[in-house]
């Protein structure tokens, strides 16, 4: 384990400039409304086998909604698909690595975990052992995450009920949004995915609002990649 | 229902890091819709929390301008702690007036 110390700490310190995002994104996740209903057990229980913010409150959304599990499951699912993307971007790199210890890596799998170690991965060309780098930014994430959780839920009932707090669930989805619009098709794809999910619950599509937009969304995005790529030729 | 998501959140992370021996490269055309996914989804849960806040379709209300308000700090500064404070204390001063 000493060997390892200093690749740990040097992604635990890559990571540790993000905690102020997902610091008070854990407290939300813990104090919103939404989960005052659920109760704090299944915050924190959801923080720790779930460990995926966004999704976490798109499935309470769901349910806070009226939607059923399957509704909010599949919410959950839909945002999650991009962790297909950083699976396989980061899988390359670990091949050499037993199946426990990817599986490990699967576990702590989250945007800011793999935005540092494909950073660093792909800018150094020596075998260093690539493992403890992932795993000291993924740990300190993970604990950062479940501290804010349980503060979240300690601290959300104490929050007077004036302050608006359900309003911090899209806000915090906003923060998210913001950065990925980039291109031509991103914009599309979120202006595609926002209209028809607004469409959609108008007309009455209930918590699968979301569902709707996301994949209307994302095959808006995808014809206008191609199209650009056409255009480019 | 917690365990599914995590059951399925799950399985999206190992899918490649399992497959690692076998599989690749992601196919361009996978990765093409893969790349729509964040903003789309994102959009999908935003935008409606804006302009249907209470059920139905309604622009004349805080909410809508506390977002857009919202949405331009997070441009700006990219910052979750002040897109909350600023998003949040705008509403609370739209539903106070």
């Amino acid at each position: 384990m000493k060997r390892f110390s200093p690749e740990l700490r040097a992604g635990a310190v890559a990571v540790a400039p993000m905690l102020v995002g997902v610091i008070p994104f854990g407290l939300i996740a813990g104090a919103t409304p939404v989960t005052d209903r659920f109760g704090g057990a299944a915050a924190v229980g959801f923080s720790t086998i779930v460990f995926a913010g966004a999704s976490q409150l798109a499935a309470l959304d769901a349910l806070a909604h009226g939607g059923s599990v399957v509704v909010a499951v599949l919410a959950a699912c839909t945002i999650n698909l991009r962790m297909l993307l950083y699976s396989a971007s980061i899988s390359p790199y670990l091949t050499d690595e037993p199946l426990p210890r990817r599986l490990a890596v699967a576990y702590l799998l989250t945007d800011q975990a793999y935005a540092v170690s494909i950073t660093q991965w792909s800018a150094d060309a020596d075998s260093r052992p690539r493992l403890p780098y992932f795993l000291g930014a993924g740990l300190l994430l993970w604990i950062s995450w479940q501290v804010s959780t349980i503060v979240g839920v300690l601290v959300g009932s104490a929050v007077p009920a004036d302050v608006p707090l359900d309003f911090a669930v899209p806000l915090v989805f906003l923060v998210l949004l913001v950065p990925t619009l980039t291109s031509r098709p991103a914009l599309i794809a979120g202006a595609v995915g926002g209209g028809a999910a607004v469409a959609a619950a108008e007309a009455g599509a209930g918590p699968l609002y979301v569902i709707v937009g996301a994949l209307s969304g994302i095959a808006a995005g995808a014809v206008a990649d191609v199209l650009e790529d056409r255009g480019r030729r | 229902m917690i365990v599914l998501a995590g059951t399925g959140t799950f399985a999206m992370r190992a899918s490649f890091l399992v497959a690692a021996n076998r599989v690749a490269n992601v196919p361009p055309g996978i990765q093409r819709v893969l790349r729509q996914i964040p903003p789309a989804a994102l959009a999908a849960l935003v935008v409606p929390a804006l302009v249907r806040p209470h059920g139905s379709f309604d622009l004349a209300q805080g909410r809508l301008v506390a977002g857009v308000l919202a949405a331009l700090v997070a441009w700006r500064t990219r910052s979750v702690a002040l897109t909350l404070v600023v998003g949040l204390g705008a509403l609370i001063v739209i539903q106070a007036l």
